[in-house]
């Protein structure tokens, strides 16, 4: 049976069309397999608005130089050191490239958005965020003759004699079986998945709030599994954030997160004080409070902030519960009162003497005598009305995947590749992310081994 | 979401949108929102006229349907638009033309049926489709005096109850922190609305008629305003030859007020048929109910004012031109007896929009960091 395409894409994310652009590029014919119906179409890629690259200047949108060796530092930094070095290297160093291929393809870039100027130096934003990127991203595939495919769920991955020979997929009508001369999978992690993750977290799970796309349930990850791909990273393993409790159970996105830790207290289901809110600042903070309260008891906590540091954050999306008096704000939170009163009265107390609160820096007023202390920004809570925001962990993405080479092959039991099957994104982060994250470097992964990945499967179809 | 009128829709929408910041580069409406926290009646007023319908934050947007958030800001915004200019109008009942076509038919109807039964009555028959050649042709027609009279009358009448719907537009949409704008506000707004500056989405251009930007609709919208701009200096220097240099048209074909007319005529009628052609195609699912009736309602109105001038001018030393002349009076009647009460109107509210989002800016309204 003759192969229609050259170059099967599972997936419709950042890393899928990277991957199907470049391998069209070089003269491939491409279809593109996306589960989701056209307007969800991909994956986390939707909430994204920025990526992170290596650049030796400043242009009209970065505000000053990034060097290979800084951008390296960052991520060990972060991450405590990558699983695969040679390939953090080569994302550091590909991504310099990344603003130039983007453009041509009809990326258009904004100055960095309000509140995330820090970020204005290392991070690119694309005018409209991932959803405006990736409408253009298929534009362009449509402008090339890529064949796109919806609604096409992909459930096995068929290989043979080490070769990858179709996959077998599920669409509106039934099943059906497309061949072709290489695959690309790009199809994300496996966060969607509870059942999944109740494997390693058990019913803490079902509190879980996932932030982006249902259809990363993993389907595909799994398939590659089972047919030996080696597996890399943690599988209990995931990145999340603390987001509003009652945000939407997936794809509620960036509205649904909440910066409200360090202007405050948190509380858990007991009333009592866990962590310390003022450890770090931004975006350092951001990425250990998903995995916190995931640890407490219903995976539930409360932000508690009074009158003077409600307008200090983001507004958030839903409105906080409030009231005049601590001892009303207590049953609307569910919280037994008087462990409420005694925890923020025993706070406050920490704090006498802080005066000047200076959230742009890490301000040293911190509490003294209890514990958990609060390191810095340390203000008594005591100005009416008082407020509380209830905060779940909210996933953004897991960390295991299948591990791949430097040409982004995926890696049998035994280490060695398969010919032509690759992998890239979110599905083989894991390779480079073991721990925490660095803004804006989940794009940077997809897009320089989706290109990798769609210029050598390009090659290997033919081979 | 059901259940929530427009304004309370609008604050819902705006809320969420304002947790997400995404759309910033786009245009002003979504830095706008960033300096407020909560949308009261004033603020949906503003930001709703501040919106250029360029539906890049429509297709950008994650939370569209079939997202339970249900965002589509395009079409709440636009439905706020009529709401404003409902609200805004006088009198009330006439104001009803903005959600009620009918009125607005009626109206342009009655216009019409006016010029047509005072011609009817005061031009004899043999006069209205004889030749009339020579200085005063049009007056042999129609006499002067009831030419301007009901031009004029019309004419000030919708000056002032668009300066009326202004002012209150102004007054509601002040708040606290707001200051008046000096001139540079002024001149950046005039600016970024003779420009149409927010026509571009933020730079590729209009999302419209659909997903793929494009400049069309900007480069229709300007033939439209300048051949409307054109028309009004024919007009004016018309005005002045004759009042003042005491020649009585028809002009030359060669003489400034017949070049600037053809010259506007042509844009007009490319303008406003490249704008209702766009419209035909456009995607309905980022469109506000009703606005479309109204939309269309304005575009043919200018569009046929347009057309029966050119074909008045290129007729005028026929025997046509008295029936060609008073249809287009009737015309002209109809665009400034509906100047209130249709589309016309969002010139008024978005230019004071762009000039209190240029206020504001000067003013310095900071950003909420992080």
């Amino acid at each position: 049976m003759p192969k229609q395409y050259d170059v099967v894409v599972v997936g419709g994310g950042n890393a899928a069309l990277c991957a199907a652009l470049a391998a069209r590029e070089i003269g491939a014919r491409v279809l593109v397999l996306e589960r989701s119906p056209e307007n969800e179409r991909g994956g986390n890629t939707r909430h994204t608005r920025n990526i992170r690259c290596t650049h030796s200047a400043a242009d009209q949108f970065f505000s000053g130089p990034y060097s290979e060796e800084e951008h390296l530092q960052d991520l060990i930094g972060v991450t405590g050191g990558p699983a695969n070095l040679d390939l953090a290297k080569l994302a550091v160093r590909e991504s310099s490239q990344l603003p130039a291929w983007m453009s041509a393809h009809g990326v258009h870039w904004q100055q960095p958005l309000a509140g995330t100027l820090h970020l204005g130096r290392t991070n690119r934003w694309f005018l409209g965020g991932g959803k405006a990127m990736l409408n253009t991203y298929y534009r362009a595939a449509a402008r090339m003759g890529i064949d796109v495919r919806y609604n096409a769920r992909v459930e096995d991955v068929i290989i043979e004699n080490n070769r990858f020979e179709a996959v077998r997929l599920k669409n509106g009508n039934g099943e059906e079986i497309v061949r072709g001369g290489a695959v690309v999978v790009a199809a994300g992690g496996y966060e969607a998945n509870i059942e999944w993750l109740k494997r390693h977290w058990g019913d803490a799970a079902d509190n879980f709030i996932i932030r982006g796309s249902r259809y990363n349930d993993g389907t595909v990850l799994a398939a590659l599994l089972k047919v030996g791909a080696k597996s890399i990273g943690d599988p209990k393993g995931f990145h999340a954030i603390a987001v509003d409790a009652r945000a939407p159970k997936f794809d509620g996105g960036i509205v649904t997160r909440l910066d409200v830790v360090p202007f405050g207290i948190v509380v858990n289901r007991d009333a009592r004080r866990f962590y310390d809110e003022g450890e770090e600042i931004w975006p350092k903070r951001y990425a250990i409070w998903g995995t916190l309260i995931a640890g407490q008891p219903g995976q539930i906590a409360y932000g508690i902030v009074d009158a003077k540091a409600i307008d200090g954050f983001l507004p958030p999306m839903f409105k906080p519960y409030q009231a005049d008096s601590l001892e009303a704000l207590a049953p609307q939170l569910g919280l037994d009162p008087r462990t409420f009163l005694h925890t923020v009265t025993e706070y406050n107390r920490a704090t006498a003497g802080n005066t000047e609160l200076h959230m742009e820096r890490l301000d040293g007023n911190s509490t003294r005598g209890i514990a958990p202390p609060k390191s810095n920004w340390a203000m008594p809570i005591d100005r009416a009305p008082f407020y509380g925001l209830p905060l779940r962990p909210g996933i953004t993405f897991t960390y295991m995947g299948v591990a791949v080479d430097e040409c982004a092959r995926v890696l049998d039991q035994s280490g060695r590749p398969f010919q032509n099957v690759h992998a890239a994104g979110e599905i083989m982060s894991g390779n480079i992310l073991t721990k925490g994250y660095l803004g804006g470097f989940g794009l940077t992964i997809g897009s320089v081994f989706g290109r990798v990945a769609g210029r050598e499967a390009a090659s290997n179809a033919r081979a | 979401m059901p259940g929530l009128d427009v304004f309370q829709e609008a604050n819902r929408q705006l809320i969420i949108c304002n947790a997400c910041r995404y759309c910033e580069g786009y245009c002003p409406v979504f830095r706008a929102i960033e300096t407020r926290r909560d949308f009261k009646k004033g603020d949906v007023f503003y930001l709703s006229n501040l919106c250029h319908d360029c539906r890049a934050c429509y297709y950008a947007c994650m939370f569209t349907e079939p997202h339970e958030f249900a965002i589509n800001i395009p079409k709440i915004l636009s439905e706020a638009r009529i709401e404003t200019y409902e609200r805004l109008s006088w009198p009330s009942f006439l104001g009803r033309a903005f959600k009620h076509r009918g009125v607005s038919v009626f109206l342009a109807a009655a216009a019409i049926a006016l010029v047509a039964v005072l011609s009817y009555v005061f031009i004899p028959s043999e006069n209205l489709f004889a030749v009339h050649l020579g200085p005063g042709a049009f007056y042999e027609v129609v006499p002067y005096f009831a030419m301007v009279a009901g031009a004029l009358i019309l004419f000030f009448y919708g000056i002032a109850v668009w300066l009326r719907g202004g002012a209150r537009f102004w007054s509601e949409t002040r708040t606290a922190l707001r200051q008046p704008g000096g001139f540079k506000a002024f001149a950046a707004a005039a600016g970024a609305a003779l420009g149409l500056r927010y026509l571009k989405g933020g730079g590729p251009g209009c999302f419209y008629p659909d997903e793929r930007p494009s400049s069309a609709r900007r480069v229709y919208h300007s033939l439209t305003f300048w051949g409307l701009t054109c028309d009004f200096i024919s007009t004016t220097l018309a005005f002045i030859y004759q009042d003042f240099l005491h020649e009585l048209p028809p002009y030359a074909l060669s003489s400034a007020p017949v070049i600037f007319g053809e010259v506007g005529g042509v844009a007009l009628i490319i303008g406003t048929g490249g704008l209702i052609w766009l419209k035909m195609r456009s995607d309905p699912d980022p469109a506000g109910a009703g606005a479309r009736g109204m939309d269309y309602m304005f575009l043919i109105t200018l569009g046929l004012v347009a057309l029966t001038g050119m074909v008045t001018l290129a007729l005028r030393d026929t025997s046509a031109m008295g029936a060609l002349l008073v249809l287009h009076l009737a015309f002209i009647a109809a665009l400034f007896l509906t100047a209130p009460y249709g589309k016309f109107v969002h010139a008024v509210y978005r230019t004071l929009a762009l000039i209190r989002y240029e206020a504001e800016r000067e003013v310095g309204q900071g950003h909420l960091g992080h």
